[in-house]
């Protein structure tokens, strides 16, 4: 935010930044042949709908433009805090698909003029013990942070820390630890 | 390009950055008084901009102390832990700390002189009285304060206040009788007196009038930060029937001044108070937030 806009009082919500979400299908091997997670081939977009007919009429849009793409049905569900996710699945097999339809319900959405609603978007890791971890991609600072919980409102900062060391170079990771904010019970989980 | 639905009120930055302007012309008016006037007040005068610095700078924890806030960790306030995280990360800000004062009055307030060291602290008599929507709205409304530093931008106003309040009263107290006089002018003395007394008054009005829009601007960008400005509305309305209008000064004080009245922030149905107070009235501020709904509803393309 510029020195103008902070001294006449006129913050916006900065718009959000898609292009490292490509990132993801590299990360997502990387964390696979090392930490042993494999991706579950669900994703999901995480987005703070404004009040008014135009943000539905947008939701609707992205549904089927992603049904009319051969995704299967998005779940949309609204959380404890208010914020509206939509939950999207493919085959596991096919990140890159995955991370295509992400991109295409960001870019909808920013298109309609909704891009500063966005607030992040996650893709799903599992191993086989049960083990869950998220990745989370702040769109405003266009940085990922790995999110694994465990139990109930914990989560497991030392496996974080260790995705955060094995993504290395592939994925630009969020520098500020107090940034990585937890998402309990996000869909995609 | 993407479209935007984030669009500035040029008309409230205007009259804004008009209140400034004369803020800082008073300010120049009231230094070249003092270096007409004074050798001795010097000393004074770097007391009272000392003072005004350690405020500003010990913002955060002054404001928490008054307050009687107790700064809370996420297992103990997961809700309100919960929407400042939300609304940090959609606003690309670092989080505040945040703190509950136990008290029953339903207000919020946010502070610090910079957003890393910002606190944000809600009365539990909020929380209690709105639902969850509403306190999203508050908070985000306090937030937008801390983006656009609000703490050090009324700091800043309300030297030239603070400064000419200070000077009027040294010059009473001390000052009588040492004035240099001219042979045939009056007694300087008094006209650092008369000066700094009408620069008071009116840098007095200005402030408050800055803090109007200060608050404007806030619900703007809070409103903008949730997408709903509807539930910050509601929220307003809950609270300021518990605390909006109780007035703090004289009434009989405030007439020789009606006269510099000139950019309200208030509705056309304008009232003394009005012009004293911090915040702009309650149908200034939810005709604000409707306009802001309309705007965020409007189809797309």
């Amino acid at each position: 935010m510029g020195l103008l806009s902070r001294v006449l009082g006129r913050s916006t919500p900065p718009p959000p930044t898609l292009d490292a979400l490509f990132a993801l299908p590299t990360a997502a091997l990387t964390i696979e042949s090392a930490m042993g997670l494999r991706p579950t081939g669900v994703g999901s977009v995480c987005f703070r709908a404004a009040e008014g007919g135009a943000t539905r009429a947008t939701v609707t849009d992205v549904e089927a433009l992603l049904e009319a793409g051969g995704a299967p049905a998005v779940e949309r569900s609204v959380d404890s805090f208010g914020f509206t996710w939509l939950l999207l699945r493919r085959d596991p097999v096919d990140v890159s698909g995955l991370v295509t339809d992400l991109h295409a319900v960001n870019a909808t959405l920013q298109d309609n003029g909704f891009g500063p609603a966005l607030l992040c978007s996650l893709m799903g890791f599992a191993d086989s013990s049960g083990r869950a971890l998220g990745l989370v991609y702040l769109y405003k600072r266009g940085t990922f942070y790995p999110f694994a919980p465990h139990g109930d409102k914990a989560r497991d900062n030392a496996f974080e820390l260790e995705v955060r060391g094995a993504l290395g170079v592939d994925l630009p990771v969020e520098p500020d630890l107090s940034r990585w904010f937890p998402l309990w019970g996000a869909p995609g989980l | 390009m993407a479209s935007t639905r984030y669009l500035p009120d040029r008309g409230l930055s205007a009259r804004m950055a008009l209140t400034m302007f004369l803020l800082g012309l008073l300010y120049v008016v009231l230094v070249v008084v003092i270096v007409i006037a004074i050798d001795s007040l010097a000393l004074a005068l770097v007391v009272a901009a000392g003072a005004l610095f350690a405020q500003w700078f010990f913002s955060d924890r002054i404001a928490l102390y008054a307050m009687h806030g107790r700064v809370v960790t996420p297992e103990e306030a997961p809700q309100l832990h919960g929407i400042v995280d939300r609304l940090c990360a959609l606003a690309d800000m670092p989080k505040p700390t945040v703190a509950i004062a136990d008290s029953d009055v339903p207000n919020a307030f946010a502070t610090g002189r910079t957003p890393k060291r910002a606190v944000v602290c809600a009365t539990t008599g909020l929380m209690n009285r709105l639902d969850e929507r509403e306190l999203e709205g508050v908070l985000a409304h306090e937030l937008s304060h801390v983006a656009h530093r609000d703490v050090t931008v009324m700091t800043v106003a309300s030297v030239v206040g603070v400064l000419a309040g200070f000077m009027t009263r040294i010059v009473l107290y001390s000052g009588m009788g040492r004035g240099r006089r001219d042979s045939n002018g009056p007694p300087i003395v008094l006209v650092v007196i008369l000066v700094s007394a009408v620069v008071y008054a009116l840098s007095f009005l200005l402030t408050r009038a800055l803090s109007r829009y200060r608050e404007l601007s806030a619900d703007r960008s809070g409103a903008f930060l949730t997408g709903q400005p509807s539930a910050l509305a509601s929220a307003l309305t809950k609270i300021s029937g518990d605390m909006a209008s109780i007035p703090s000064r004289d009434l009989r004080e405030a007439e020789p001044y009606n006269a510099f009245f000139f950019a309200p922030a208030a509705a056309p149905g304008f009232s003394l108070s009005s012009i004293f107070s911090t915040h702009p009235p309650l149908e200034r501020r939810l005709e604000q937030l409707g306009a802001i709904s309309a705007q965020l509803g409007r189809p797309t393309t």
